[in-house]
């Protein structure tokens, strides 16, 4: 028993810079990528399987998404099926901040590559990203606030309803009372690109526009992995918070955490605003990549893959979610596409993309089955699957020699 | 936020907000009906006959629940994938065609009905022992994932199967009128709708209610861990509710085929609906995932067939769901159901 509480301690305490180490390097070689993406791709054998940095952007943004669920799933323990609301309010938030989508009403700020007479709201995409951010997570809000009471599956099933209203409000939005809010299912696009305008290229360098610079695919994959770092590093520093600490505490016993004085609503709601939060930002930032919102984009399964990452990586594990989105990032898409046309020259009739979601599916189902920690278990989570969560104590009171065994009378 | 939550909820107020909606459907429906009156009878039929059809989907959701408390996410695609199976096996496997004569289309239907039911029990009971048994004691997240995760499964050996094309069965039960009143026509289809779902539901009732399995599966459904004491074989139990869901999905997925064509993903969304109901009767309740299922029907037919001032099928979806959630929210037993100490 003390040999097990010793080396949670260790890992709690000590071993700090063993732990730091793996994400280190693995961030250094993202960061370092686009500069030997080339070099890798001609590699022999394994250089057709590097993704590209347009879908590298693309993996780190559902990665993003999934790191944001993970606050949600894996910290509160509130199973969300409908996190594309949250991607769809993020990316329609950039759609109405940074297009001309509002041509009725002409308003410039901060944005950098169009004519400042082109007519729309036009804020800097920095802007928006925040904006849709705070937007998103005031939508979390509203969506949690009537449904949070609810445990468990009623709740899961009630933020699918969610992820289903919010797309087909978006597709039937082109006339809201006369209003064309959403254009519909014609999506909104073209939208604005992230910059730094004039000013500050020539003071320090920055880029100006990144859909107009040479460098397009190397300046949005920078700027992804920025903002996944900032992602990563909010959710670590959330986890260990009170805040992160009153999530686990509500997810390991409800009843618990209530009697203990967690104020139950309030820290659920909050899981939902910042999981929403995320969501909202990776959802505009993807829309300004693509330069367009089309509601053909938020279905479901969309959801589910989310949630898939999640699973994939570990629970609760930060670190997991990131491994798990951007393998099933990837899968998602070059992988399968890969694999199936590798399997077509081999003669074997099967296309992997079509089944993609059924594949899914199953890593769901064996992982459930078979390692419900997933790859990269998180410390606390997976104490809880191997020793169970009451019954046994984390270290023997009577060994170490406690209040109750010294009594006076025995003596 | 909970307290102001609840004192709302005791107060008059929701009371009056419902009285206020149910005031503006009636409206609307009286309009409707000044409007058009054939019409309106005409969509009332087609919501009664989907009501049904919703109604033996959403029993297999409130049977499985009422027993393990796990939305069975996977039901809905189980239907799609008895009705493709179905169609290939009254086409290809009967023969039956349009120039079929009435005997063998009665004895051909009734077959098939009889095989995919017994069919989709034995793969209903397999799911239930390959993904759902083995997690029984674990969080119950864990299932209701796995769940998810097995209704993608299925979709997707639908899918195999049959790729992405509508399937259907030949009109050998003509849509003609069987008989008419007041002008209003019932089709023969929708007869044979009817003359299918309600036996069907009568020996469900049958079953539960008075043989020695169906009183194992309600004292199972109360209390497991009693029920074992007490000597009752709970697994078997529960695979003998999972197979009455199965081919209840089956029957479901014929009917079904009667009036419409159907594909691999066709069970998502006529899960949800399905869903839905089970969940406005009370889940757990069977009489009230059918009354939640008629309703639903009624909703959905009239939302879509109507024409005065009605949003149209555009927005049947969020209907539905918003039904779904103000009925969580404001009151998660359900029409039928009781309150639980879990809260809903």
């Amino acid at each position: 028993m003390n040999d097990r509480l010793a080396a949670v301690r260790a890992g709690a305490l000590g071993g700090g810079g063993r732990r730091l180490l793996l994400p280190l390097v693995a961030v250094a070689l993202g960061a370092l990528y686009p500069w030997y993406v080339e070099t890798l791709r001609e590699t022999p054998l394994v250089g057709v399987y590097m993704p590209s940095l347009n879908s590298m952007v693309v993996m780190i943004v559902f990665t993003m998404m999934a790191v944001g669920l993970n606050v949600v799933v894996g910290y509160a323990g509130l199973l969300d099926l409908g996190y594309v609301a949250f991607y769809a309010a993020g990316a329609y938030t950039a759609a109405w901040f940074a297009s001309q989508q509002f041509e009725q009403w002409s308003f410039h700020f901060g944005s950098t590559g169009i004519s400042p007479e082109l007519p729309g709201i036009h804020l800097s995409i920095w802007l928006v990203l925040l904006i849709a951010g705070c937007f998103t997570a005031i939508t979390g809000i509203l969506i949690g606030l009537p449904t949070l009471r609810l445990r468990g599956d009623y709740l899961a099933i009630v933020t699918l309803g969610f992820g289903e209203i919010i797309p087909q409000f978006v597709r039937n939005g082109d006339n809201v009372f006369g209003f064309d809010l959403t254009s519909g299912t014609f999506g909104i696009s073209p939208i604005d690109s992230p910059g730094f305008g004039e000013t500050l290229n020539e003071w320090v360098g920055l880029p100006v526009n990144y859909q107009q610079s040479f460098d397009r695919a190397r300046l949005f994959y920078i700027t992804a992995l920025i903002l996944l770092l900032i992602t990563v590093f909010c959710c670590v520093r959330l986890r260990d918070s009170r805040l992160g600490r009153a999530w686990i505490a509500i997810r390991e016993d409800e009843t618990a955490a209530g009697a203990m004085g967690v104020p139950l609503m309030r820290t659920k709601t909050w899981s939902y605003a910042i999981g929403a939060f995320f969501g909202g930002v990776a959802g505009a930032f993807y829309a300004s990549f693509k330069s367009g919102a089309f509601p053909a984009d938020f279905y479901f399964n969309i959801s589910v893959f989310l949630l898939c990452m999640v699973i994939l990586g570990g629970m609760g594990s930060v670190w997991g979610a990131v491994v798990g989105g951007m393998l099933l990032g990837y899968l998602n898409v070059e992988g399968l596409a890969k694999i199936g046309s590798e399997l077509n020259a081999a003669g074997i009739d099967f296309e992997p993309t079509k089944y993609q979601f059924g594949i899914y599916g199953a890593i769901i189902v064996l992982m459930m089955l078979f390692r419900p920690t997933g790859l990269i278990a998180e410390r606390r989570h997976k104490e809880e699957m191997e020793h169970g969560v009451a019954d046994t104590p984390m270290y023997d009171v009577t060994a170490e020699g406690s209040d109750t065994d010294r009594n006076p009378s025995n003596d | 936020m909970t307290q102001a939550l609840d004192r709302i909820r005791r107060s008059g107020f929701v009371a009056l907000m419902s009285y206020v909606v149910v005031a503006i459907v009636l409206v609307w429906l009286i309009g409707n009906f000044v409007q058009g009156p054939r019409e309106f009878f005409q969509v009332g039929l087609i919501g009664l006959t989907n009501g049904l059809i919703f109604g033996l989907v959403a029993l297999g959701y409130t049977l499985v629940y009422g027993i393990l408390q796990l939305i069975n996410f996977a039901h809905g695609d189980v239907f799609a994938l008895s009705g493709l199976i179905a169609s290939t096996l009254i086409i290809s496997g009967l023969g039956l065609g349009q120039d079929a004569s009435v005997p063998m289309i009665v004895g051909g239907m009734l077959l098939a009905l009889v095989v995919m039911m017994a069919f989709f029990a034995l793969v209903n009971t397999t799911i239930e022992l390959v993904a759902y048994r083995r997690l029984r004691q674990s969080p119950r997240l864990a299932s209701l994932i796995t769940a998810v995760g097995m209704s993608f499964i299925v979709q997707n050996i639908a899918l195999a199967l049959y790729d992405v094309d509508y399937r259907s069965i030949p009109n050998f039960i003509p849509r003609s009128d069987a008989f008419e009143i007041f002008g209003v026509g019932l089709g023969w289809n929708k007869l044979a709708i009817i003359i299918i779902v309600l036996p069907v539901l009568a020996a469900l009732t049958w079953f539960v209610t008075s043989t020695r399995q169906g009183k194992a599966m309600r004292a199972v459904a109360q209390d497991r861990e009693a029920a074992a004491m007490m000597g009752i074989n709970v697994n078997r139990t529960i695979s003998v509710t999972f197979a009455l869901a199965g081919s209840l999905a089956a029957a479901a997925a014929i009917v079904y085929l009667l009036q419409f064509n159907m594909r691999y993903d066709t069970g998502f969304e006529l899960g949800l609906i399905a869903f839905t109901a089970a969940v406005l009767g009370g889940i757990g309740n069977l009489s009230g995932a059918v009354l939640g299922a008629m309703v639903i029907g009624f909703i959905q037919a009239f939302n879509e067939g109507l024409t005065w001032y009605t949003p149209g099928s555009d927005w049947t979806r969020s209907i539905v769901f918003g039904i779904l959630i103000a009925i969580l929210v404001f009151r998660p037993e359900g029409l039928l159901g009781e309150r639980t100490p879990e809260g809903a």
